[in-house]
């Protein structure tokens, strides 16, 4: 038998319905609610007179709009609102929900692999372009439109053209204070915003392998930034040992079933891919932005570039753009860029091993003076977990503030904004202008990277942190 | 979902590349709960300056863009968040189709739920169009049934679609009645497969 990726296993175990001249109508297992990209589309199902197919396999919760301190008082009267329809609409229409009361609250791309939720080989949903990171696990997860919610709340499918599959192979292993957050912002630095444009990317090769499955998350979350609307990684054993145990995993005997099915769904030996990048782990370094598109990026010993050394008019008037926007100079180095913000948090990086990797930089140290610096764990029970290691009080002796779990200062959509002219570094997943607040000049890092920001006031090679203090 | 048939009107140029939704519609603007009114909000921080008066400098506000019903654009339109706001404020500021080299997946599909046809031409062919929208008085055709755009001066191109969306665009169908003709399909897949949380 011809071998296959397990992105052709997976689509070709999905299809309801196949007719020549038509997409596939594809079944969806899990489908993930939040509150900004779901309310017209319950509205829609109210106008027609409409059920949700199957409540049981859609999980809602809140996360963009939240107040990461006094959760309960949202003083923004619209965000409110927003908050309130969800609740009503999961109530009404049999939704389990995950509310601010509810201790697995927290960023739904967090939670659902939390709670054993996602799964490999499943076709997950939401409304939401980070939906890519639960490809973490082997399933195929993407972000889709309001009116692809609705479509998928009423008749638990989606019409979809199979994508081309790229394959990105990561050899080797990566170097000391290299993160998963550094591998994907180099691939993203190397090939472009576009090259995933019409593909879904499958993560192979040792460097990947030997990854945790929260730095698979991050990999997986940030391929739409690399254009993909899907990235996913075969499961292995790495992926089994993570859902054992979680509420929603099979249990017992079962959960050995699925470990059978699970591990034959990786891609085969020899299976053939529409295109394939290779990258050598060890030659990427610690990244950071300075532009404001995820590409925009160099390694932490590198310089900001002269746009006039880029090749077509086009970049150059973007580069051009992005540096008047970020307030940077041609040839400044990055360690020169002082830092007022730091933002640790996101469905990028806010998980357990991302705050232990931050701490492991920030233990003993002070915040700098002049920066205000932000932990926002990713879900309640992150939070929780990070209390009882210690953590939190790693953080709070530093200067730092320990908040509650949302999007927070992602995307700006709450309470915590960056003020406009001031440097972020962030853990978070995009650099566009205004994403963090009006003005705003983000950079995006790796939580160890932004953890020694808070601490230098400026970039700082992590690298070097354990060998010798930068001070 | 409006139909799409054929529309001729005024271009507008914005010659930038990777235009994302988050330009396109400010998150300070995704917590309304309807489809509606999204317009005014249409690329705002690039639009209005920060005392709330128009930026004069922004293409859709010069005067040859006014009245404008389909945007010419750069690479990769729409990237980032999958918000369906984006379409939903282009389509309410009065924008039908939206030309440009390539498209974020994600938009792009969200474009075709609404009505708002998504249209991708060769870069020279982008660039010439750009050019012609400094023109106040320049106009082009889009049709979706001869699937080309054409204006009075010679300049004529076909453009690719799935011919499963054009169809629906055609016709402004509901996409989800289409799919309960095949609830028989579904339940049958459930029964075999019997997916569970």
């Amino acid at each position: 038998m011809k071998p296959k990726t397990i992105i052709e296993k997976i689509w070709e175990n999905h299809v309801v319905y196949r007719e020549e001249g038509k997409p596939d109508l594809l079944y969806i297992d899990l489908h993930l609610v939040h509150e900004v990209t779901s309310p017209q589309a319950f509205e829609g199902l109210r106008q027609n007179g409409r059920k949700v197919r199957r409540p049981d396999l859609t999980f809602a919760t809140m996360d963009h709009n939240v107040p990461t301190v006094n959760r309960f008082v949202i003083t923004d009267e619209v965000a409110r609102n927003q908050i309130a329809a969800l609740e009503r609409n999961c109530r009404e229409f049999g939704i389990p929900l995950a509310d601010l009361h509810s201790e697995e609250q927290g960023i739904v791309h967090v939670i659902g692999p939390e709670l054993g939720l996602t799964q490999p080989g499943k076709t997950i949903v939401c409304g939401d372009s980070h939906t890519s990171t639960h490809g973490a696990f082997g399933a195929l997860a993407f972000g889709i439109g309001t009116s692809e919610v609705e479509h998928v709340l009423a008749t638990q499918t989606l019409w979809q053209h199979k994508p081309k599959t790229l394959q990105i192979r990561i050899n080797g292993q990566l170097g000391k204070g290299v993160t998963a957050k550094d591998v994907i912002l180099a691939i993203i630095g190397r090939y472009g915003v576009g090259v995933g444009t019409g593909y879904i990317i499958e993560f192979t090769g040792e460097a990947i392998r030997r990854m945790s499955m929260e730095e698979r998350m991050t990999i997986c979350n940030m391929s739409i930034e690399a254009g993909a609307r899907a990235g996913l990684i075969s499961p292995d054993e790495t992926t089994f040992a993570y859902l054992r145990g979680r509420k929603y995993a099979p249990k017992g005997e079962e959960f050995d079933q699925a470990v059978e099915r699970w591990r034959a769904l990786a891609s085969d030996e020899g299976a053939e891919y529409d295109k394939t990048i290779e990258i050598d782990a060890s030659t990427i370094a610690p990244m950071v932005t300075w532009g404001t598109n995820p590409s925009m990026s160099t390694s932490v010993d590198g310089t900001v570039p002269d746009p006039e050394q880029f090749e077509s008019e086009t970049e150059r008037n973007a580069v051009r753009r992005a540096l008047e926007y970020m307030g940077l100079k041609p040839g400044m180095s990055i360690t020169e860029i002082p830092v007022q913000h730091v933002f640790i948090g996101s469905c990028t990086n806010s998980r357990i091993s991302d705050l232990r990797e931050a701490a492991k930089i920030v233990k003993g140290q002070k915040v700098a003076p002049g920066v205000r610096a932000l932990v926002v764990p990713g879900s309640q029970q992150v939070k929780k977990q990070a209390e009882e290691e210690g953590l939190a009080q790693i953080f709070l002796d530093a200067g730092f503030e320990w908040r509650d779990a949302g999007c927070s200062a992602c995307l700006g959509m709450n309470p915590d904004i960056i003020p406009e002219g001031e440097h972020c570094a962030s853990t978070s997943n995009r650099n566009f202008e205004g994403r963090q607040g009006k003005g705003a000049r983000t950079h995006l890092v790796s939580p160890a990277m932004a953890a020694a920001a808070a601490i230098y006031g400026r970039f700082v090679d992590v690298r070097q942190l354990e060998a010798e203090p930068v001070r | 979902m409006k139909p799409f048939t054929i529309h001729r009107g005024k271009t507008a140029g914005i010659d930038r590349v990777n235009i994302d939704t988050d330009q396109i519609i400010p998150k300070q603007f995704l917590k309304r709960i309807e489809r509606t009114g999204f317009g005014q909000f249409l690329f705002y921080d690039w639009r209005y300056l920060s005392d709330g008066t128009p930026n004069p400098e922004f293409e859709l506000n010069r005067p040859e863009n006014e009245g404008a019903t389909i945007l010419v654009a750069g690479d990769n339109f729409g990237c980032g968040s999958s918000r369906e706001h984006a379409p939903w404020a282009l389509q309410d500021y009065g924008f039908r189709a939206i030309i440009a080299p390539s498209f974020a997946d994600i938009f792009y599909n969200n474009c075709l739920k609404n009505g708002l046809l998504p249209i991708r031409l060769d870069q020279e062919d982008v660039r010439y169009l750009l050019q012609q929208s400094e023109r106040a008085d320049y106009e082009l055709t889009v049709s979706l049934e001869e699937q080309r755009v054409f204006d009075d001066e010679g300049f004529s191109r076909p453009f690719d679609i799935d011919p499963y969306r054009k169809k629906l665009l055609l016709k402004g169908w509901d996409e989800i009645d289409l799919t309960f003709v095949y609830e028989s399909h579904i339940a049958a897949y459930e029964q075999k497969h019997c997916p569970r949380p």
